[in-house]
């Protein structure tokens, strides 16, 4: 029993990853997932690889079920249960609409209006009972929608946040009569403020969780009728991994899996070559999405928009989508401006180098013109792939090129470099927005497309490396399988802080890691240490964004608390004492509220390098060498040196122009950048 | 010089992520919940000339697209001596203002010594001083009488915080520490738009950023223009009514008439009605605003900067309350008439355009404020808005409770308003009914209702559409009117002009209802799939009459499902 397994279940491929510690050995598997059932890909994948199911010791699980249920619109029948008088805040939202202009768009809540109810009750913002709850009420509530069918209902009453008690009494209520229905209760998914973000988090839960939850037996029970007696865990949006029977109750914390494992991964491998920051960017067919790591970890957010009207606020790994991909489409508008994205030919019909009916050119189309990927080798190593070159081109030619003027080479190389500054900016947005200067961060790039544009990154940026890990594309299932166990934990206190009494931030804070303790202890795993992160959210009186403060280790004072904020605010805002001059002292004068108390339960698990898996190649530079391959750079196509990536000899420097290629990606340097493959199996990638 | 392709592209993409930085900014550091949760700010750059925008960040606030090129080319009239380090604070609704609550903060950027460009950003805030809490005064009958008005002043001189300004203002609103907060956001704010363009230029030379600008305005115009080529060639005429003024039960009128030639557009207001007593008035910068804004959610793809202005020429007279001159009072403008002035737009553009059209949105913000005393907490101003339904469109049903067309603005939660000050709200939901009926249905308006629970507060409401209702287009039907009530001492008090009162006296227990627009609906109702019109009755949006009545649909009573064939009976019948 020491086999760890690492599985990313995605759109398109099942990755699955196992490796045994003690014989050092890895292996992976690629099938294609299976909609419906993803846990027959899953198996599927286990059994080509001829896993011995008894030596499994953990199975980690990275997973889109919850995100297509979704946005597909195939989650469960659900009911609402709201306080008299408010029934509609699901469908009301905050007063907003789908596009800053236009005025089309209608909205579908998850939870349509005839299966949403009221009960008598009510409670103060100060938690105090106003109105008893009509338990009566609840039971007939619970009677119609029992009738209509629903698999799961959601409890979500108004200022539940500051006393949940009748939210917990009409979930008992309901629990005893109808055993089989899932409840959730808003505030024991989020115990914070704003009714339309809390109701939308429960009812984001409760809608997914028939799905999920039955999902995860039938795959536990598929694992252990295969004989593994190891635990099944789930990647959380958080980056930590939980038990199933805590994703059974909890699946909104999933919604972010699979992008969250990456990131994880991403942390992990770069930590490998001694690199603890990093703007990590995938970018795959349509989209592209980017996370920062500081110091090691990835940064966190409070929550997200998963589409129009549906936000979801748990923790997790803060990740910043961007319309943004291989398949993006370019063209020249009518006032002659060329735009590249956000749409996107997605994999269906494709670029038109794809040939697979796509007609509008794409950055796909404009990389196959300038040569930077092999026709021959496409990414993803897809058989039945071949790619049209001469379609790509004339394309090109006639919807950018004749435009703009352009011939179709100097049109491509256009298309990248609209792109190209379009997703820096968003990568500098994403990097400044969170305080940070990204000119002291390293790139992490990976997706299929990502190593394309790394050279142009790393210049635009001025990034002093960047880092391309040895297989993008099982990144994810790598995350699964290291990441470590975590629980997050969050209280509202809403309060001054001079108000405030220490011993209850003590109180609050000790209850987090006693919650947190006693889950790591459920399912135990083999852990080097239990990390507990505390941190609070402030504000200056009266705003409404708080940042988020790393509390001191030791003893708390008020004083300690706001010279931590006050750092953490200036920080966050880009600013120092010295650009904040007079400004600052005017600050002082307002009250410092605090929001929220946050803690992290880490169940730090032992560390593995993925180096120590790798088998270290005893090819020379010169084996690796593939031949040339005419590429553009500039204004003219001049002949470049194409390498495979597994035979690159560790610790040899390679020279812009040239091109390195593997099955799931392609890396081009540029002239004046080199790259050489590092002690950790990392292409490391800076400019020469 | 000409600029190539690939670099215009590149510093259009920049210029705009230098605005989307200012915005974001601002929209985190603010104190006015308005400006951070609400996003009624905006941010741009601007020409060092004449003020023309040059681009404004993506995401900032509709109404201030036009309104701030105004405001820019006031300060370089009104200012003698610019130098570097300055901010200035204005406004002046007179001075390329809205309403005076929209505090606008310039800065002009100097780049190797040279005045370059001005960077410039306005945020509401959520009181102005002046006679009612909140701003939105329904009785004033002068702008001195609306609050504190600012000229552009300094509030930053050659880099140092102007402590004198600074005393003044707060001196004369309510809540000032938290104005404090909000100068200190929009100073930072219009740093990083500073900082940002200096590394734009030593990067690429200010004489290819400017070439790229003014290519950029040939460009955005060129789009417009091909857009408007699209607008079939005639005179289109509509009118619509602001309700009143606050003070007199007369309608204000705005009368348009639209012209379409080739690719220019004229937009005569000339016959609308003169300028009243009251603070409906609209100041000529915030009326033309809302012609571009109303453009711009036709035709949502054409970038913001000065080109896209000039396919377009107005006639636009003092004579009418569109272009009202000092001392009028105005505090209804941004909010109410130029919402108006979209729905005119999209009135006599459906027209022409129908497939590009929507029936008229609830056409108010519905400007709520309670300023009062808490006897456990300090006083406050609680200031809100109420959204409504859109109108039905080309594409879909209208959305339910959506923002005005002239802003992004969200409501706050109800939690948070509970937390913070005396109030506890008894409903909040769809308004049943609300939505006028079509082919495309409007959205449906909301009813918001709260209880006072402490002490006494005077509460204002500045709305609109409580007697001319948002129109349905192409056979579509009207949405139902606003409808505001107080419960005082348990007696219903309506107010006269019914969405605009001021300082009504609220004690313990008394109540406000507010109930919103829907939308209008779009093409024949009779049109509309009866499968659709049983599941909105299923969903309780309206009843049995209604669907019968405006649809010509019968639902059968047992199973909740559209009887086809009575159904086509009574349509046959009606369309006859």
């Amino acid at each position: 029993m020491d086999m760890l397994v690492g599985v990313d279940i995605g759109g398109t491929f099942t990755d699955v990853l196992t490796f045994d510690e003690q014989r050092c050995q890895l292996h992976v598997a690629k099938v294609p997932t299976t909609a419906g059932d993803q846990s027959r890909g899953l198996i599927a994948a286990l059994d080509t690889l001829r896993t011995s199911y008894p030596h499994i010791a953990l199975v980690t699980h990275g997973t889109t079920v919850a995100t297509n249920a979704i946005l597909e619109r195939k989650g469960s029948r659900c009911g609402l249960i709201a306080t008299r008088g408010f029934r509609d805040i699901l469908e009301l939202r905050r007063r907003d609409r789908p596009h800053l202009y236009g005025l089309t768009g209608s909205y579908e809540p998850l939870i349509p209006r005839d299966l949403r109810c009221e009960v008598t009750e009510r409670t103060s913002a100060e938690g105090a009972v106003l109105t008893p709850l009509a338990e009566a009420e609840v039971i007939a509530v619970g009677e119609r929608l029992a009738a209509e069918g629903v698999a799961a209902i959601v409890i979500s009453f108004m200022n539940s946040y500051a006393n949940p008690t009748h939210e917990l009494r009409a979930k008992a209520i309901l629990e005893a009569r109808w055993p089989d229905l899932y409840v959730t209760a808003s505030a024991d998914v989020l115990p914070v403020f704003r009714e339309f973000e809390r109701t939308s988090t429960a009812a984001v839960n409760a809608y997914v969780q028939p799905t999920v939850s039955g999902y995860l037996a039938k795959l536990q029970a598929c694992l252990s009728s295969h004989g593994s007696p190891g635990g099944l865990f789930i990647m959380q949006s958080n980056g930590g991994m939980m038990s199933a029977a805590a994703a059974q109750r909890y699946p909104v914390h999933t919604v972010l899996s699979g992008p969250a494992a990456g990131v994880i991964a991403a942390a992990n491998l770069a930590g490998q070559s001694g690199v603890a920051n990093l703007i990590t960017y995938d970018m795959g067919g349509t989209s592209l999405d980017v996370s920062l790591v500081v110091g090691g970890r990835p940064l966190t957010t409070g929550g997200m928009e998963l589409e129009f009207g549906i936000p979801i606020m748990v923790s997790m790994v803060d990740i910043h989508t961007v319309g943004a991909g291989g398949g993006s489409i370019a063209r020249v508008d009518p006032g002659g401006i060329l735009r590249v994205g956000p749409e996107s030919a997605g994999a269906n019909p494709g670029p038109v180098g794809y040939g697979r009916g796509g007609t509008q050119p794409t950055f796909t189309d404009a990389q196959l013109v300038l040569g930077r990927i092999n026709p021959g080798y496409p990414i993803g190593g897809a058989a039945d792939l071949a790619f049209d070159v001469p379609r790509a081109r004339a394309a090109i030619a006639e919807q950018v090129g004749a435009p703009l003027g352009l011939a179709p080479e100097a049109a491509a190389q256009a298309i990248i470099t609209v792109a190209t500054n379009r997703i820096a900016g968003s990568l500098r947005r994403v990097s400044v927005d969170r305080g940070h200067d990204p000119r002291d961060f390293a790139l992490f790039a990976s997706g299929g497309a990502g190593p394309l544009l790394v050279s142009a990154l790393l210049r635009e940026l001025g990034a002093a490396q960047a880092l391309v890990p040895y297989a993008p594309g099982i990144a994810s299932a790598w995350g699964c399988a290291i990441a470590d166990r975590q629980h997050d934990f969050v209280t509202m206190l809403n309060r001054r802080l001079a108000d405030l009494g220490l011993d209850e931030v003590a109180r609050c804070f000790a209850a987090h890691e006693a919650a947190g303790r006693a889950l790591l202890r459920q399912e135990p795993l083999p852990l080097v240490e239990t990390r507990i992160v505390r941190e609070a959210e402030l504000s200056y009186e009266g705003q409404t964004h708080v940042v988020r403060t790393p509390l001191p280790a030791g003893a708390l004072t008020h004083e300690r608390i706001a010279a931590s904020f006050r750092s953490a605010y200036l920080q966050r805002y880009g600013q120092t004492e010295e650009s904040f001059a007079g400004l600052g002292q005017l600050l002082e004068r307002i009250p410092i509220r605090l929001l929220n108390l946050r803690t992290a339960v880490i169940g730090v698990r032992p560390s593995l390098a993925l180096k120590d898996f790798l088998p270290r190649p005893t090819t020379t530079l010169h084996e690796a060498y593939k031949g040339t391959r005419p590429v553009y750079v500039t204004d003219r196509f001049i002949e470049c040196p194409t390498y495979e990536r597994a035979r690159l000899p560790w610790g040899e420097r390679v020279d812009g122009p040239a091109i390195i290629e593997q099955p799931d990606t392609t890396t081009w340097l540029e002239p004046g950048i080199a790259a050489t493959v590092d002690e950790a199996g990392n292409l490391l990638l800076e400019v020469a | 010089m000409a600029v190539d392709p690939i670099t215009l592209a590149v510093l259009q993409g920049s210029l705009e992520q230098i605005a989307d930085e200012m915005d974001a900014t601002l929209e985190r550091m603010a104190f006015s919940p308005v400006i951070s949760d609400g996003w009624d700010r905006a941010s741009g750059i601007y020409h060092p000339d004449n003020g023309e925008v040059i681009i404004q960040g993506p995401r900032g606030l509709p109404n201030f697209i036009y309104v701030m090129e105004f405001t820019v080319r006031s300060v370089i009239e009104w200012v003698t001596d610019i130098a570097p380090g300055d901010v200035y604070i204005v406004n002046d609704p007179y001075l390329g203002g809205t309403h005076l609550m929209d505090v606008k903060m310039v800065k002009p950027f100097f780049y190797r010594g040279q005045l370059t460009a001005f960077v410039a950003t306005s945020g509401h805030w959520p009181d102005i001083g002046g006679r009612v809490p909140g701003g939105f005064s329904t009785q004033a009958t002068e702008v001195y009488q609306e609050g504190l008005r600012l000229p552009p002043v300094r509030i930053m001189d050659r880099g140092r915080l102007n402590r004198d300004v600074l005393d003044i203002i707060l001196r004369n609103v309510r809540v000032a520490t938290e104005r404090q907060g909000d100068i200190i956001a929009k100073i930072t704010a219009l740093n990083v738009g500073t900082d940002r363009l200096t590394a734009l230029l030593d990067r690429y030379g200010k004489e290819t950023v400017f070439d790229a600008i003014a290519e950029m305005k040939t460009r955005s115009e060129q789009l417009m223009r091909s857009h408007i080529e699209t607008i079939p060639d005639g005179t289109y005429a509509f009118t619509d009514h602001i309700d009143s003024d606050g003070i007199e039960w007369e309608p204000l009128a705005i009368h348009l008439e639209l012209t379409v030639k080739g690719s220019d557009v004229h937009l005569d207001f000339s016959r609308s009605s003169p300028p009243c007593r009251g603070p409906l008035n609209s100041v000529r910068s915030t009326t033309m605003a809302g012609v571009y804004i109303a453009m711009k959610h036709i035709f949502p793809d054409v970038p913001i900067n000065a080109g896209c202005f000039t396919p377009f020429t107005f006639d636009l007279p003092e004579t009418t309350f569109l272009n009202a001159q000092p001392p009028r009072p105005v505090a209804g403008c941004a909010s109410e008439v130029c919402q108006r002035i979209i729905d005119v737009v999209f009135g006599a553009l459906s027209q022409a355009i129908p497939d590009r059209c929507y029936a008229a949105p609830m056409g108010t913000v519905t400007n709520l404020s309670v300023g009062g005393d808490d006897p456990e907490l300090d006083p406050y101003v609680f200031y809100s808005f109420i959204g409504g339904g859109y109108g039905g469109n080309y594409l879909t049903d209208g959305l339910t409770n959506g923002n005005p067309t002239i802003a992004l603005a969200r409501t706050q939660a109800l939690e948070i308003f509970e937390a913070r000050y005396p109030v506890l709200f008894t409903r909040y939901t769809i308004r049943e009914g609300s939505a006028g009926a079509g082919l495309r249905r409007g959205g449906f308006g909301v009813i918001f209702e709260f209880r006072l629970l402490r002490g006494l507060a005077a509460g204002s409401l500045l709305g609109e559409r409580g007697r001319f209702a948002p129109f349905g287009i192409l056979g579509g039907g009207a949405a139902e009117r606003a409808r505001h009530t107080f419960v005082l001492q348990g007696k219903e008090h309506r107010p006269a002009h019914i969405t605009k009162d001021e300082n009504v006296p609220m004690q313990p227990g008394d109540i406000l209802r507010l109930e919103t627009p829907g939308g209008g609906g779009y093409g024949n109702p009779l049109d509309r799939p009866p499968a659709l019109v049983a599941r909105d009755v299923r969903r309780g949006y309206y009843d049995h009459a209604t669907a019968r009545r405006d649809y010509g649909v019968v639902i059968r009573a047992d199973d909740g499902e559209a009887d086809v064939a009575a159904t086509a009976r009574l349509r046959a019948g009606r369309r006859a």
